[in-house]
C-alpha cells in the first residue's frame, strides 16, 4: 500500500540506489553526469548530416519526396501564388488557417485575390494549414516546428492537408544542430511546449503492414523550400 | 492483463492451428525484417550508432537516480509534475486521480505498452472512464477486446477481412453500414470516427520513448499523429512512463532515433518524433493546460545491478520478434502476457514471475538473430539462458525432462559407460529406422514425435566413434569444413 508520494519517491530513488550498491550519487561520477547535461557530447557523426549548404538542401528534398512529401523550390515573391496553385491543382477550395506568425506575414498573401487566410490555431473544419517551420533536417527530409502564439500545434495536426514554408537557411544537415539551434533560441533550460519533428504525411502500416497515408495527421504535406 | 504465459504450450497449439493467423505472419518475414536490412545498409555509421546507443543507455542505467532527480526538477521547473509509482497498483491510482480530479469522462489514448503492463484500461472502465485507443492497431484490438500481438504492430496478427468485419460490427451503429474491402477506406473510416473522439476527450495519455532530463522533456514517437493529437486537444496530458526510459540529453536521443526507426520499420524516420515539456505557455492557442508524468517502477529497480541490467536497455523497437524463427510461427499472442517474442521471454519472467512465465525463455532455438538485430545489443539468448536456469533450479522443470537430465548427466560423467549405453542405442535406432531413415514414434520420446518425426541415426556409428576412427580429420573440423572427404 502506497505511504503518499514523497513516501513512493524515496521508495523507487532509495531501490535503485541500493540496487547499485551506492547511496545518492556524488564525486566524480555525479560531475561527470552534470558536466553531461552542460555540455551534450555528440553520438558518431555521420556523413550525410554534415553536407555543404548546397548539398544539404539537395537530400533535404529528396528525403522530403521520398518519405511522401511533395516539394517546390520557390523564390519569396512565388510563395503566395504556389500556394493558391497547389490548393488548385488537388481540387481543394482557396482557403486555409495560416500561423499567426510574423515570417509568414511579409509574403505578399494580398497578391492572391481569390485566397482567403484566417490567422489562428486550426479547427476540426479546416481543411488545410499553411505554416512555417523551425528547421529542416537534411538527414531525413524532416520538419521541425516549435510551439508559441505564433505557431500553434494544432496547425500542423487537425487539416488534411499541411503546406509549409521552409527557408533555404533553415535547412540544417542533423539533429543535432537543430537542438543546436533550439538552445540559442529558446535558451537551455527551455524547450518549447512543443517540438514536432514531422516526415512526410501521417502514415499507418497498422493493417497488413502496408502503408497508408493520412492516418490521423495530415494525408499531404507540401513544402515550399525558399530560395534566399 | 490476465496472463495464460502458464499454458504457453496449449497457446502454441492453437496459433499454430489458426489460418488467419498463420497468414498474417507470412508477411512477416519478408515485410519488417527485409526493411530494416536496406535501413541498415543505406546508413554507413548504423553499427557505430548502435554501440553508441547501447553505451548511452547503460551510461543511463549507471546514473538512473540522479537523472530521474533531474528530470523532474525540469518538468517541475516549466509547470508540469511528476509522480513516482512504485506499482503498477499505484501507478493505476494515480492516473485515475488525476483523471478524477478534471472530471474526465472519455480518454484518447495513444498506445502505451507500460498501459497494457499495468492493465489500465480495465481499471478505468470498471471507474466509469472510458479509455479510447487512437493509435489504429491498438483502436482494432480494443473493439475486439483482444490483447496486442507485437509491440509496434499491435493488429499484425489479423488480415484486413477480419479488419473490415470488426469495423462493420462496431461502426455500423455509428451509420457506416457497408462492408469495406479496401485498406485505405478502412483506415478512412477510422480516421473519421476517432477525429469526433479526439475533440471530444478530456484527457489525453501517451506513453514516451525516451524521457530527457537535460529539458525535462517527454519524447514520442509515431507514423499517424494520434499520439501529437493526443497530448494537443485534451484539457490534460499524462505522461506514462517507466523508470528506464529517462536518457540525458537531446544528443543521446539523436542517436538513438537513429537506430529506432530502422530496426523497427526500416524507415530512415518515422513520421511524427515529439518533444513535450510543461503544460500550455502564455500566449499558445492550444495545448493542454496540465501536463503530468507518471514515472513507474513495478520491479525494475531491482533488475538494476543483477546479470539481467541489460534487458532495461530495450527501447521497444520490435526488431527481435521480427527476426524471431519462434515468433514468426506462432505470433504474440501464444506468450500469453503484454511483451511477446525474445524480449517477451526475458522481461515477462522478470515482471511477472519464473512460476508464471517460466516456459517463454524455451521457446528459443538460440539462433541468435534477436541479438544481432537488436540496436542497443541486448544479449537475448544469454538472458534467456538465464531464466532456463532460474527455472532449473527451483524445479519447475517437469519431472521427466528433469530425470531424463538426470540420467545423461550420470552417464556424462561416466566417459566409458557412456560410450557403451549411446554405441547400443545408436546401432539399434539405426537398425530399426533403416527403412525410411526416421521414426513416427517412438517410445520415451513421444513429446518429440508428437509433432515431428526423430530422424535415424546415419551409418557410421556415434560421433564418438568416428571420431576415434580418424573420420573426422581435426584440421578440418576446425576449419568447419563438415565430414564430407574430398
Amino acid at each position: 500500500m502506497s505511504g503518499g508520494p514523497d513516501e513512493d519517491r524515496a521508495r523507487i530513488l532509495n531501490g535503485i540506489r541500493r540496487s547499485l550498491q551506492r547511496g545518492a550519487l556524488t564525486g566524480d561520477p555525479r560531475k561527470a553526469a552534470e558536466a553531461r547535461l552542460a555540455e551534450p557530447p555528440r553520438g558518431p557523426a555521420v556523413a550525410r548530416a554534415n553536407l555543404p549548404p548546397a548539398e544539404r538542401v539537395e537530400l533535404f528534398c529528396r528525403w522530403a519526396e521520398l518519405n511522401n512529401a511533395t516539394v517546390a523550390r520557390v523564390s519569396a515573391a512565388e510563395v503566395p501564388r504556389e500556394v493558391s496553385a497547389y490548393l488548385a491543382r488537388n481540387n481543394l477550395s482557396a482557403q486555409a488557417a495560416m500561423a499567426p506568425s510574423p515570417l509568414l506575414a511579409d509574403f505578399d498573401w494580398a497578391s492572391q485575390k481569390m485566397l482567403s487566410l484566417r490567422r489562428g490555431r486550426a479547427e476540426a473544419s479546416d481543411q488545410a494549414s499553411v505554416t512555417g517551420a523551425f528547421a529542416g533536417i537534411a538527414e531525413t527530409g524532416t520538419l521541425v516546428m516549435a510551439s508559441g502564439p505564433d505557431h500553434p500545434v494544432t496547425l500542423n495536426l487537425l487539416p488534411d492537408t499541411h503546406i509549409v514554408v521552409l527557408r533555404e537557411n533553415d535547412i540544417v544537415g542533423g539533429y543535432e544542430d537543430v537542438w543546436r539551434r533550439l538552445r540559442e533560441r529558446y535558451g537551455k533550460d527551455c524547450m518549447p511546449r512543443t517540438v514536432n519533428i514531422i516526415t512526410g504525411p501521417s502514415r499507418t502500416g497498422d493493417i497488413e503492414q502496408t502503408i497508408e497515408l493520412g492516418a490521423h495527421g495530415p494525408r499531404r504535406m507540401h513544402i515550399l523550400v525558399v530560395r534566399e | 492483463m490476465q496472463s495464460t504465459a502458464h499454458d504457453f504450450k496449449g497457446n502454441v497449439g492453437a496459433a499454430l492451428a489458426d489460418p488467419n493467423l498463420q497468414d498474417s505472419l507470412a508477411k512477416l518475414k519478408t515485410g519488417f525484417s527485409e526493411r530494416r536490412r536496406q535501413a541498415a545498409e543505406r546508413l554507413p555509421e548504423f553499427e557505430a550508432l548502435r554501440d553508441r546507443a547501447r553505451d548511452i543507455k547503460n551510461h543511463a542505467l549507471a546514473n538512473l537516480d540522479f537523472y530521474l532527480e533531474e528530470f523532474e526538477r525540469k518538468v517541475t521547473a516549466l509547470g508540469g509534475q511528476v509522480h513516482w509509482a512504485p506499482t503498477a497498483e499505484d501507478a493505476r491510482r494515480i492516473i485515475a486521480d488525476l483523471c478524477r480530479g478534471v472530471g474526465a469522462r472519455t480518454i484518447a489514448k495513444s498506445k502505451s505498452m507500460v498501459a497494457e503492463e499495468i492493465g489500465l484500461n480495465e481499471h478505468l472502465e470498471a471507474l466509469g472512464i472510458a479509455p479510447i485507443e487512437t493509435d489504429l492497431g491498438e483502436y482494432i484490438i480494443q473493439l475486439r477486446r483482444e490483447p496486442p500481438s507485437h509491440i509496434i504492430a499491435p493488429a499484425v496478427h489479423l488480415t484486413k477481412d477480419q479488419v473490415a468485419d470488426t469495423f462493420l460490427e462496431h461502426h455500423s451503429r455509428l451509420g457506416f453500414t457497408r462492408r469495406l474491402t479496401e485498406r485505405n477506406d478502412l483506415v478512412a473510416e477510422a480516421r473519421q470516427v476517432l477525429r469526433q473522439k479526439f475533440l471530444d476527450a478530456d484527457v489525453g495519455l501517451t506513453g514516451a520513448n525516451f524521457l530527457v532530463a537535460e529539458t525535462g522533456s517527454s519524447m514520442l514517437v509515431t507514423n499517424e499523429g494520434n499520439a501529437d493529437l493526443s497530448n494537443t486537444l485534451p484539457r490534460m496530458h499524462i505522461v506514462l512512463a517507466s523508470i528506464e526510459k529517462v536518457i540525458p540529453t537531446l544528443e543521446d536521443a539523436a542517436v538513438l532515433l537513429r537506430v529506432l526507426a530502422r530496426s523497427a520499420t526500416g524507415q530512415e524516420s518515422s513520421a511524427y518524433t515529439t518533444l513535450n515539456t510543461g503544460p500550455r505557455r502564455p500566449g499558445d492557442l492550444d495545448g493542454p493546460e496540465r501536463y503530468h508524468v507518471v514515472l513507474l517502477d513495478n520491479g525494475r529497480s531491482s533488475v538494476l545491478g543483477t546479470e539481467m541490467q541489460d534487458m532495461l536497455r530495450c527501447i521497444r523497437c520490435g526488431a527481435c520478434m521480427n527476426h524471431c524463427p519462434v515468433y514468426g510461427a506462432i505470433g504474440g499472442h501464444a506468450y500469453g502476457w503484454v511483451y511477446p517474442g525474445p524480449i517477451g521471454a526475458v522481461l515477462t519472467p522478470q515482471l511477472i514471475g519464473v512460476e508464471e512465465a517460466g516456459d517463454l525463455p524455451n521457446a528459443s532455438t538460440f539462433c541468435g538473430r534477436c541479438e544481432s538485430v537488436c540496436p542497443v545489443r541486448i544479449p537475448l539468448p544469454r538472458l534467456m539462458r538465464h531464466w532456463r536456469e532460474r527455472e532449473f533450479e527451483r524445479h519447475l522443470t517437469p519431472r521427466a525432462v528433469r530425470q531424463g537430465l538426470a540420467l545423461w548427466a550420470y552417464l556424462a560423467r561416466r566417459p566409458r559407460l557412456y560410450r557403451a549405453v549411446t554405441g547400443i542405442a545408436n546401432r539399434a535406432l539405426a537398425l530399426l529406422g533403416r527403412s525410411d531413415g526416421r521414426f513416427g514414434t517412438l517410445p520415451l520420446a513421444g513429446g518429440w514425435t508428437r509433432y515431428r518425426d526423430f530422424p535415424a541415426p546415419q551409418p557410421g556409428g556415434t560421433f564418438h566413434a568416428q571420431w576415434k576412427r580418424g573420420r573426422w580429420n581435426r584440421g578440418r573440423w576446425n576449419r568447419g569444413q563438415g565430414s564430407r572427404k574430398r
